[in-house]
């Protein structure tokens, strides 16, 4: 079988598994409607105020649920020793890691689409700048979130308490991804400042972290 | 062996002193900022010794990757390790000069911001380290150094667009053309004692993280030979 056909088989395979038990979905889901409200209470803003802040908050509230599905990731295939079976499989590792990475990019991506009729209402807002063009914003943002975050969580359930370890990796290897996604969608909302810079730097930022994802993944899922 | 860690250590001691009475007496004292500037012998060497360490971190790295040799991972762990040390050096006495110079503590400018974000990688660099379960630490350790490496250019750039949309205080890089010789010749000095300094610290870490991949080693060799006594056959 080829790459393109074994990610495809293992992306089905787990797409199937979440439909069926919707673990990841409804766990973020509910932590990031619980983010989201703690976070009204806190600040309780306007609507002027809640323009500037509301990319900030948006985003720590997807990059705090993202950890919960990528924590997920791989625990589901270290029961039966699934992970194992992969290893002395002649199957390609790079296929595992694109399914599993695409795999998590649906989930976060649906969690985004649920929840952002749910930021415009509890925030009030409404867009000045180019609205569409937080569409790529969230795509790109995403996929540097739940890209190296897949490949963390790989390399986090080699340790000791893995569910605390993934985002003592993640959190400072992507802060310069957080800050230009929410510089982004605040020039956005408010409709003042550049956002092409910022566009710019997480597709930069995603081609060279998927790059090194890529190379690196089978070291990691060999490491024994 | 103990007898050449005794005189290098001599050594860089004496250095350490002649560039220490060399930086707080024998420089000149700066005109604007005054005695407050001499932090700067301490501040910017700290900094170049911390970034070298790291620069060693990373390439050793990378050598660990291509040819999994223990040595390169000791040699990661150990600048890793005195690494952070320097760092947090750096963001200490980063501080206690800029609140005199600039009024504030803290800024978020790009060169503070990618120092802080380097010790924030290195920390949790070194806790992977010691939470990963054994045999599989370097590989993963010298994986995140590799990611943590490559993070900094977007750090640095990232902030510099961020924050110069505001005024900031002016970063006094080194001394300029205007600078005393004096001023020079201590900061250099300085430079070369934490050199020396940081190099003796790391080979001292380097040779016990040997001395522990040696005994993991027998230990493991030794369960392999003897009999074993609890598992009945």
């Amino acid at each position: 079988m080829s790459l393109g056909e074994i990610t495809r088989v293992s992306l089905a395979k787990d797409l199937r598994l979440e439909w069926r038990s919707k673990d990841a979905i409804n766990s973020m889901l509910f932590f990031a409607l619980l983010v989201v409200v703690i976070f009204s209470f806190s600040f309780d803003p306007t609507a002027e105020e809640s323009r500037h802040i509301a990319g900030g908050i948006v985003w720590v509230a997807f990059l705090f649920a993202a950890v919960v599905a990528l924590n997920q990731t791989w625990a589901r295939e270290l029961r039966n020793q699934v992970l194992d079976a992969y290893r002395v499989s002649p199957a390609p590792a790079n296929a595992l890691f694109i399914s599993k990475a695409v795999g998590n990019f649906i989930f976060v991506a649906v969690l985004e689409a649920l929840m952002a009729p749910l930021f415009m209402v509890f925030y009030n807002l409404r867009s000045i700048g180019p609205a569409y063009e937080l569409v790529v914003v969230a795509v790109l943002a995403t996929w540097a979130l739940v890209a190296n975050g897949t490949f963390f969580a790989a390399m986090s359930i080699r340790t000791r308490s893995r569910e605390v370890m993934l985002p003592l990796i993640l959190f400072p290897i992507s802060i310069p991804a957080l800050l230009a996604m929410v510089s982004a969608t605040t020039a956005i909302l408010t409709g003042e400042g550049a956002y092409r810079f910022w566009l710019v730097l997480l597709v930069v930022y995603d081609v060279v972290f998927t790059t090194v994802c890529l190379l690196l993944f089978e070291t990691v899922l060999h490491a024994e | 062996m103990r007898r050449t860690f005794v005189i290098l250590a001599l050594l860089t001691l004496g250095l350490l002193s002649y560039a220490l009475y060399e930086g707080l007496v024998a420089a000149p004292t700066e005109q604007t900022m005054g005695e407050v500037q001499r932090i700067f012998y301490y501040h910017v060497p700290s900094a170049v010794t911390a970034f070298t360490l790291f620069l060693i971190n990373f390439a050793a790295s990378i050598i660990y990757l291509a040819r999994r040799s223990p040595t390169a991972d000791a040699l990661a762990v150990s600048t890793a390790e005195v690494g952070v040390v320097f760092c947090t050096v750096v963001l200490v006495t980063g501080p206690l000069w800029a609140r005199p110079v600039w009024g504030i503590w803290w800024t978020w400018d790009a060169r503070l911001t990618s120092t802080l974000l380097l010790w924030l990688i290195y920390i949790s660099y070194l806790i992977l380290r010691r939470y990963s379960t054994s045999g599989q630490t370097p590989v993963i350790a010298a994986v995140l150094a590799v990611f943590g490496f490559l993070d900094v250019p977007f750090v640095y750039v990232a902030n510099r667009l961020f924050r110069t949309q505001h005024p900031q205080p002016v970063y006094f890089g080194g001394p300029g053309s205007g600078a005393d010789p004096r001023m020079t010749h201590a900061l250099l000095m300085n430079m070369a004692a934490f050199f020396c300094f940081a190099a003796l610290v790391v080979w001292l870490r380097f040779r016990l993280e040997r001395a522990r991949q040696d005994f993991d080693e027998t230990e493991a060799l030794e369960a392999l030979l003897q009999p074993d006594a609890r598992s009945p056959r």
